[in-house]
């Protein structure tokens, strides 16, 4: 028996479930949009604009929702600066939820900046404040900016699974793979996200296809990671492969990745499976391992 | 500097009186469980069960019964092991949870905002949110009363000396002792955390065991959680190198076909 049953379960569940596939999302869409504005073509921009938006809602979000899960969230700032000694900063570079609340909190600050320079570049800024701020963006500073971010979003995506793994809970500090597989998850999630969302903001046929064909990749990344994690699994399998495998089976690897792999021509729907797949992979990841407490199985439950 | 300070438990002398549970409720102002409604656990004579923020000593009860005449109880009144190498600490992103002079483990319910990272993080289950307090709490070993020169309630309300307190050093030759003592009258008796180069360094509340520690709950080789860090982010990190590879692999495919081919010019 693996020496993680014994532990407690830490009740991260309803608000924590929706910020891993929010933040995942977040992460990876900014990175796609970082991309496209360093490497891409003046057609790319409507992605890259609606790139930086959602991932600038989606980083509110994911602070909003990590707040509110606290079980006092008026001392949030407790996990930036040391409470009884401010303003001294709170930091532990080997404790993945320290150096996260930091990365989300710059996250946040960089995916602001780049849509504020978005909505500037659109004229679409109405306050003044705001306008300043985005007239700041652009251009080479829009350009570091977009680059320190994309590299945080990826971070954003994969930290959670780095969190999970080092705990000394059954599943997730039982495999290596939980960072890499929410790594590509948030990717697929994120190319999801901006063909759904970018065709309203003027996205081009052609940027759509490559954000579609970078999709399928990223599934074919998360497909091969999520096979390394169940085999990962597979000796304590007695405890997940019931109605959690079920879900991990059929919801993800079936309508999350192999059923959008073989509709490459409805973009969209495949888009919409996509998304349904990688909330299913937090659900199940999560809620798998939080359901095992430790009094059963000491009493042999 | 005050020496390590700790528990020796050696559960053959335990009774399951619960008495240590009690005082430990009663000094620390523990809140009721359930509202005060008394709910019975239905598969056991312990309606305890396990240790959480508002039970900081939990008697254990494991009935080994086989048949009607085959059978006996082992007790372990259980708490916080007080790690030499703490993987609450470790984790904690506020600095609430803080090693003390004693050498014990303890954590601050002012500073904690109650993220739970250490209740995955604890080897043993110890640690659970206070419903009242919205804070992590788990034993302090009495820090308030330590301070003062008192012992541990708990300790100090055990009727058969099952739970001892004293310094860490003094309690192992105690406990060696027992072992051997026990040894000689044919018991299978062992120690459980009381190795300082064993598990975790060492745990300040060490056990006497007389079966397997996962009987009795207990992790067999309790680890810090950190172990798994370096390999978590190597891969993850490989995993983001190769997406970061396909996307911008993609994107310089789609330049060569507007430029004609893989011969149509430059590259990005």
């Amino acid at each position: 028996m693996s020496d993680t049953f014994f532990t407690g379960a830490p009740h991260w569940t309803w608000f924590i479930i929706p910020y891993f596939f929010v933040g995942g999302l977040a992460g990876g869409a900014y990175f796609l949009a970082a991309a496209l504005d360093w490497f891409g073509r003046p057609e790319d921009r409507p992605v890259v604009r609606t790139g930086y938006d959602v991932a600038a809602v989606g980083a509110i979000l994911s602070g909003l929702l990590l707040t509110i899960d606290l079980g006092r969230p008026l001392r949030f700032w407790h996990m930036l600066f040391q409470s009884e000694n401010f303003p001294a900063l709170m930091f532990k570079g080997w404790s993945p939820i320290s150096f996260g609340a930091w990365a989300i909190l710059l996250f946040g600050l960089f995916s602001v900046l780049s849509a504020l320079g978005a909505r500037a570049e659109e004229g679409r800024l109405q306050m003044p404040a705001l306008r300043a701020v985005g007239g700041v963006v652009r251009g080479g500073v829009a350009k570091l900016v977009s680059g320190i971010g994309g590299l945080l979003g990826l971070f954003i995506a994969g930290y959670t699974g780095i969190l999970l793994s080092v705990t000394n809970r059954p599943i997730w500090a039982d495999s290596p793979w939980l960072g890499a597989l929410f790594i590509a998850s948030g990717a697929s999630t994120g190319a999801a996200a901006l063909i759904l969302f970018a065709p309203a903001r003027g996205a081009t046929e052609r940027t759509l296809e490559w954000l579609s064909s970078f999709d399928t990749k990223a599934l074919v990344v998360e497909l091969l990671v999520l096979v390394a994690f169940i085999a990962s699994l597979w000796s304590i399998r007695q405890v997940w492969l019931g109605f959690w495998g079920l879900v991990l089976f059929v919801g993800v690897i079936g309508f999350g990745i192999l059923a959008p792999l073989r509709m490459h021509a409805k973009r969209a729907q495949a888009a919409r499976l996509v998304l349904l797949g990688g909330f299913l992979l937090r659900l199940a990841t999560m809620l798998a391992s939080e359901g095992i407490d430790r009094y059963r199985v000491a009493a042999g439950l | 500097m005050p020496e390590p300070m700790g528990f020796f438990t050696d559960t053959t002398v335990c009774i399951g009186c619960k008495a240590c549970e009690v005082a430990c409720k009663e000094w620390n102002q523990l809140p009721a469980a359930n509202g005060g409604v008394g709910e019975l656990s239905g598969d056991s004579y312990d309606n305890t069960r396990k240790l959480d923020g508002i039970h900081w000593r939990h008697v254990r009860f494991i009935e080994q019964f086989k048949g009607p005449y085959d059978g006996r109880w082992l007790m372990m009144s259980d708490v916080c092991k007080h790690c030499v190498q703490a993987g609450c600490l470790e984790v904690c992103p506020t600095g609430a949870i803080i090693r003390t002079e004693f050498d014990t483990v303890v954590i601050q319910s002012d500073v904690c905002n109650g993220c739970r990272a250490c209740i995955a993080a604890c080897p043993f289950g110890v640690i659970d949110l206070n419903p009242v307090s919205g804070t992590a709490q788990k034993c302090t070993l009495c820090y308030d009363r330590l301070k003062v020169g008192l012992e541990p309630a708990c300790s100090k309300a055990c009727p058969t000396d099952s739970i001892q307190f004293g310094s860490i050093v003094e309690l192992r030759a105690r406990a060696h002792k027992r072992v051997d003592q026990l040894k000689a009258q044919g018991v299978k008796a062992e120690l459980y955390g009381a190795d300082p180069e064993g598990a975790l360094g060492g745990l300040n509340s060490f056990y006497l065991l007389v079966d397997e520690p996962e009987v009795y709950g207990l992790p067999r080789k309790p680890v810090l959680p950190s172990r798994h860090l370096a390999k978590s982010a190597s891969f993850s990190f490989a995993s983001a190198a190769v997406l970061g590879v396909l996307a911008l692999v993609g994107l310089r495919k789609r330049r060569m076909d507007d430029m004609g081919g893989p011969g149509g010019g430059g590259g990005s």
